[in-house]
């Protein structure tokens, strides 16, 4: 058999040009050619079904954070159609995958809006999706609900932003550290992209007023593998304790090579505002057990909604699976949305936005209100601690809702972010 | 000095990833200039094998279970980079641009593939006890998985060293690897060590999941976070080149651990590449050139 002979060196020069140049586009922005998993078909609001948008990182870095709470707006979407949809119509929801790369979160929010016609968009994680897809939101007068908990310093009028703001969820935190632990030195760990770095200023502008002193600021590219020297760095700062804003994979990295470099939860605590019931599962317990996280929901939430909640959730996608905040937060979303319509008798963004001033939901984490100037909602801050079963005890916050601040007027130290 | 110290164990450790995610790359990209970017998906596919044992031996046998997952591992990806090979990658020698594409649709296809078999989310691989924690020697702190993945990577560059200097088979990739028309007329089958070679280098890419699961996520994506640095350390080597490739490691190594050390992560990260770059410019074969013995140059 004859097989064409290869060109030797010549060849091998050209694999290492092409190969140079994948390294380039890879090192950029990867999986930005990941294929979508929508259904496609368009059909507007003045049809038998009103389409609504979900747009989530399905595949890349971030998808192991984000498909759960896909599943939790599809639930929360089921759960509406089988109690008569809204308006009158089952709500026909058209999933989207952002891929984890910001600029595709801005294109697919944008065929979501003038091709399927979606009456709002449930999505977003990171801050710089959110960011990516706020323009467009603005711009199309279309809305967005936003699930996650973020640095705050925004209030778009077209984003309904159901996680926690800084002063519901990172200085409950801080307040923790310093008020039950008695920390005075703190090491900021982060992700390298927008949330981390704003919420370090923000907890440095803290710091200052409070008389913490921060010994050191790390910061690793999302998807980092490797935390060996931030971790020497961290031993050589002897920090009281650490504050950890790694989003998506590396959080399973920091927390192996924590534990494995000897250090626990009763030598160095760790609080995180991004580690959740479901990355733990991925982090293996016996790695963070002890450590502390701030949010405002867990799994264990008291209340017969919560209960409900989980029970359906398990229900639908397996009793291995948990709930967690970002889970809740997107469930929630979807109701407060359903609600504002039906309320405002229109899916029109205008409407819905009226309506939906003062709005309340008893929601799994408690009664949540809409608040009006900023379209943030009302949260109760809840610390928890990491028990041995992979679930989250609460150990301290603040016991009853906090009025979103995301601008922190409210607090003298915070003039000038 | 402790620092130094430390950094250096860190560079070393960081350096032993390197190379066990690249020494599969040697044998494909290096040997048989094929391009392949399911490679990263192969290493995935070890650290799932780590995972599947794990479920199905339980909590008690974790150790049996993770040992068994070493030779497990590498004929799990052994076997799919010779079904890859076979079907797909023969067709395409010589023709890198359309093998590099096939492949990396092959390599989303795994881990679309991944995602519906184990679910988006990252699976836990738990350590043996034996590998928990680490020990402190001179105020250096080793953690017992780095420790590992090094005597891992110690082992297998010994047994590849071995096997290409001192077994007929490993002279016949020689052979085809320095002429290859030369090494057809002597007789020797290349398309059977074409497939050999192939089964070799995709199956060390499961090894190296296995090693991977010690101290990273698992997940589909797994092998993103791996594959460009595989090929990094491939092409500063030099093509096909062990001793290249150990060299390229430990150099990328101790440059992240120590930039890193003296600035960020992302710096570290980018400032790693500017040397790279900066080195191809010099030196665009890599460290170590290959001794060809052919008319063509």
């Amino acid at each position: 058999m004859n097989r064409p002979i290869r060109g030797e060196r010549r060849h091998g020069r050209r694999c290492l040009a092409v190969v140079a140049a994948v390294v380039v586009v890879f090192a950029t922005g990867c999986g930005s050619s990941d294929s979508d998993s929508s259904s496609g078909a368009s059909s507007s609001a003045s049809g038998s079904t009103i389409p609504v948008g979900i747009l989530h990182s399905l595949s890349g870095t971030m998808a192991i954070s984000e498909v759960s709470v896909r599943d939790a707006e599809l639930l929360a979407i089921e759960q509406i159609n089988a109690a008569g949809g809204v308006l009158g119509k089952k709500l026909k929801p058209v999933v989207e995958d952002g891929a984890s790369d910001w600029p595709t979160f801005a294109e697919k929010a944008q065929k979501l809006i003038s091709t399927d016609k979606v009456a709002a968009t449930f999505g977003g994680w990171t801050s710089a999706s959110r960011k990516a897809m706020l323009p467009v939101f603005e711009r199309n007068k279309a809305l967005l609900y936003y699930p996650v908990q973020y640095e705050g310093l925004e209030a778009s009028p077209y984003i309904f932003y159901t996680g926690a703001t800084t002063n519901q969820q990172i200085i409950p935190g801080l307040e923790f550290l310093q008020d039950e632990l008695k920390v005075k030195t703190l090491f900021l760990v982060g992700s390298d992209y927008v949330f981390p770095r704003t919420a370090n200023k923000e907890i440095k502008a803290w710091a200052k007023a409070h008389g913490v002193t921060i010994v050191g600021e790390e910061y690793a590219p999302l998807g980092n593998t490797d935390y060996a020297t931030t971790i020497n760095k961290i031993k050589d700062a002897k920090p009281d304790a650490v504050f950890q804003t790694i989003n998506g994979d590396s959080n399973v990295a920091f927390w192996k090579q924590f534990a494995d470099a000897g250090l626990d939860a009763k030598k160095l605590p760790v609080i995180s505002v991004s580690t959740a019931e479901d990355e733990v599962r991925g982090v293996g317990i016996k790695n963070i057990v002890g450590q502390y996280v701030a949010w405002n929901y867990y799994q264990t939430t008291p209340g017969a909604k919560n209960e409900a909640f989980v029970k359906a959730y398990k229900a639908k996608y397996g009793a291995d699976r948990v709930t967690d905040d970002p889970i809740e937060a997107g469930y929630v979303g979807v109701h407060l949305w359903a609600m504002a319509a039906e309320k405002a008798g229109s899916t029109d963004p205008e409407k819905v936005k009226a309506a939906s001033k003062g709005l309340t939901f008893e929601a799994p984490e408690g009664k949540v209100t809409i608040d009006g100037d900023n379209q943030h909602i009302y949260k109760t801050a809840r610390i928890g601690q990491l028990q041995p079963n992979g679930l989250i005890d609460e150990v301290g916050g603040s016991k009853e809702p906090i009025k979103p601040d995301p601008f922190l007027k409210t607090y003298p130290w915070a003039k000038g972010l | 000095m402790e620092v130094i110290l430390n950094q250096l164990f860190v560079g070393l450790s960081i350096a032993s990833i390197l190379l066990l995610v690249a020494l599969g790359l040697t044998f494909t990209f290096g040997q048989m200039n094929v391009i392949n970017m399911a490679h990263g998906e192969f290493i995935m596919a070890g650290a799932y094998t780590t995972y599947v044992l794990q479920t199905a031996f339980g909590t008690g046998l974790i150790t049996l279970s993770f040992g068994l997952a070493l030779p497990a591992a590498f004929v799990v990806a052994g076997t799919m980079g010779l079904i890859l090979e076979f079907t797909v990658i023969r067709r395409l020698y010589g023709r890198p641009l359309d093998t590099l594409l096939v492949t990396w649709g092959v390599g989303l296809m795994l881990q679309q593939l991944a995602r519906d078999l184990f679910g988006a989310q990252n699976v836990n691989v738990d350590a043996p006890s034996l590998l928990d924690g680490g020990v402190t020697v001179g105020g250096v702190s080793l953690s017992h998985p780095r420790l590992f993945i090094i005597g891992v990577v110690g082992l297998v560059v010994v047994a590849i060293a071995i096997y290409m200097q001192r077994t007929p088979a490993g002279r016949r990739m020689r052979a085809v690897m320095q002429n290859r028309p030369l090494a057809s007329v002597s007789g020797v089958r290349t398309t059977r060590v074409d497939r050999t070679t192939f089964f070799i280098g995709s199956g060390l890419a499961g090894l190296a999941g296995v090693g991977i699961t010690l101290l990273g996520p698992v997940g589909p994506t797994l092998g993103l976070a791996y594959i460009i640095d595989a090929f990094l350390v491939v092409i500063v080597g030099g093509l096909g080149q062990l001793r290249g490739a150990i060299l390229a490691a430990l150099a990328l190594g101790m440059a992240s651990s120590f930039i890193e050390y003296n600035t960020t992560a992302s710096i570290a990260k980018a400032g790693v590449f500017l040397l790279i770059v900066l080195f191809l410019q010099w030196r665009p074969q890599g460290l170590v050139v290959q001794q060809r013995r052919g008319l063509a140059s």
